[in-house]
């Protein structure tokens, strides 16, 4: 039974054919083509297909696409303005706060969001807010630094 | 060149990651692209009398199956070439990859695959390394002749040697035994296996691999697609995380059949619970040390017994028993040395590389041994290891000379770090000579 879901995506608004048991990563990924966000677990374990629906960091794995009819949902393709890069994704650059990249997107839409709550963190409320976001390479000290730098106004919009 | 040292230098790559417009295979996303899952052994031995597909050929977006009988070319691979691509005679763990469901989605698939019917006969398993190497243990799989990896035409242990440990233990004072192991590990990649394989415009199979090792692995493809490599653009450089688990093909093989047979794009991707389950691991290793020692904390003999679980097929294992071996005694001088390797087969996943591959599975319980070693004479481990540490001109087991040492040097800064006083008979030590 295939529903019409409505959206605002990365500022803009889209319409999708969808299922009731289709995911929020399924619909981005597989029907809107945008792949920043990845399918790591598919099961809400490790945090790289993280997105901001109303400025809340949600799983997309296990957001049932439906739900997020009328809302507002920005992915790491959104996070910079008119193709410059955002603080956050300046400091992970030059923190090097990745190896092979893959949990890179969910990482800084975490980010985003634990900077829009609390705009100087410490470094404990850092590690807890992104403990749900798993790097297997293990860039966890960069994450950290590159989050410090953008909350000490290092990187500039 | 030399304007780089020393300098933090960004990443080539790195705007397109923290934009999110890196493509990993899964990106790839294909316009009629097919979706492929694989048809897995529920027990763990077993032959294979025939799969029936009758009933999961009527799902509603099923296009068709793939069986060994679809390969062109090679029906075994993997590094030592001993692993079925699809098993259609036998199966030697629970998981192997018996046949595929091609179709639209993977809803679909997975229909399908709870509608395909395997008729399979269950055989006793062995699972236990030191179980698998007894006298009639059944076998892991047929034509076998025994559960032993053979090196050679009857040559089931890889033996190194340097010296005569039998004349090395006689001038010792003391003998230490240790018996040491190190347990299974799954690489866990972020980005778990998968594939996308098509033809492009030219009738070339262009596949996109997340390979760590694209040219151990094109020449293995080419065999089992029956392709010349011309005709095969194995397109890789994005790896999401592979830690040697990429080293082993997981997906590219099973992608390019499917999309050989149905002339569409294919995708074939491993769920994390496929991944953690039937991908490559690293392996148990077990390993039985005796050490010949001198008062004065010279080590005169060291006499190793190792065994490797491969799991079902070889993989990069029995590699890694020599691997191992050479790097079991540390980076010690030891005029006498001998490593017995067993590398065994049992019915579980293969293991094959990771990290270090092997190198710490012996290093790890030589500086077990070594602490071990240090509390029976009395003598405190800095000093023993600084006694023993190779100088330049020492021979290490198999056979190499060493050069450059700097074993003694890495300790002397490692105390540093850690705060702990040398004494200054140690500290007068070099690398450079004994």
């Amino acid at each position: 039974m295939k529903q019409i879901l409505s959206f605002t995506l990365n500022g803009s608004p889209v319409d999708v054919v969808v299922t009731p048991t289709e995911t929020l990563l399924d619909v981005l990924r597989e029907k809107l083509g945008v792949t920043g966000p990845k399918r790591g677990c598919d099961d809400g374990d490790c945090g790289a297909c993280t997105v901001l629906l109303d400025g809340e960091p949600v799983r997309s794995c296990l957001t049932i696409a439906l739900t997020v009819n009328g809302r507002d949902v920005l992915t790491v393709e959104g996070l910079g303005v008119n193709g410059d890069l955002h603080p956050l994704q300046k400091a992970f650059h030059e923190h090097g706060a990745f190896q092979c990249g893959f949990c890179t997107p969910g990482m800084l839409m975490s980010a985003k969001a634990l900077l829009d709550h609390n705009p100087n963190p410490s470094r404990t409320e850092i590690r807890e807010y992104m403990s749900g976001n798993l790097c297997r390479c293990g860039s966890y000290e960069e994450v950290i630094e590159a989050i410090q730098a953008v909350a000490a106004g290092e990187y500039k919009e | 060149m030399t304007e780089y040292v020393g300098k933090a230098m960004p990443r080539y790559d790195g705007i397109g990651q923290v934009k999110g417009q890196t493509k990993f295979v899964d990106d790839f996303i294909l316009p009629g692209m097919l979706y492929a899952k694989a048809v897995r052994s529920p027990v763990h031995k077993g032959v294979i009398h025939g799969v029936d597909f009758t009933a999961a050929a009527r799902v509603p977006g099923v296009i068709g199956f793939v069986t060994a009988d679809d390969i062109p070319g090679a029906r075994l691979f993997g590094a030592c070439g001993d692993q079925p691509v699809l098993a259609d005679q036998y199966t030697a763990y629970k998981g192997e990859d018996i046949a595929l469901v091609v179709a639209a989605d993977e809803d679909a698939c997975a229909e399908a695959l709870e509608k395909v019917k395997l008729d399979i006969e269950e055989q006793e398993p062995v699972f236990d390394m030191f179980e698998a190497m007894k006298p009639g243990a059944p076998l892991v799989r047929p034509n076998l002749k025994s559960n032993l990896w053979e090196y050679g035409p009857d040559m089931t242990t890889r033996v190194m040697y340097l010296g005569d440990v039998e004349k090395g233990f006689a001038e010792a004072d003391y003998i230490v035994e240790g018996r040491y192991q190190t347990g299974e590990q799954d690489h866990a990649a972020m980005e778990p296996m998968v594939s996308v394989a098509y033809f492009d415009e030219a009738d070339r199979l262009v596949i996109h691999t997340h390979s760590q090792c694209l040219y151990f692995q094109l020449g293995q493809l080419a065999g089992i697609f029956n392709l010349p490599m011309s005709r095969i653009r194995y397109k890789g450089g994005v790896v999401g995380g592979g830690f040697g688990g990429k080293n082993h093909i997981h997906a590219d093989h099973l992608a390019g059949l499917a999309a050989i047979k149905f002339k569409r794009p294919v995708k074939y991707r491993m769920s994390r619970r496929e991944d953690l389950l039937y991908s490559t691991k690293r392996g148990v290793f077990i390993l039985e040390y005796k050490t010949g020692v001198k008062k004065d904390g010279r080590l005169t003999a060291n006499h190793i017994k190792l065994w490797h679980d491969a799991g079902a097929y070889g993989g990069f294992s029995p590699y890694g028993v020599e691997k191992c071996s050479m790097f079991a005694s540390g980076p010690y001088h030891i005029p006498n040395t001998r490593v017995d390797g067993q590398c065994v087969l049992t019915n579980k996943a293969g293991s094959s590389s990771m990290r270090g591959f092997t190198i710490m599975n012996g290093q790890f319980p030589m500086e077990m041994q070594m602490a071990k070693i240090a509390t029976e004479l009395g003598m405190d481990q800095w000093e023993l290891r600084f006694i023993n540490a190779w100088r330049d001109g020492d021979m290490g087991v198999s056979r190499y000379v060493v050069r450059g040492a700097g074993a003694l040097e890495a300790m002397t800064e490692a105390a540093k770090l850690a705060g702990i006083e040398l004494p200054d008979r140690l500290l007068a030590m070099s690398s450079r000579g004994r």
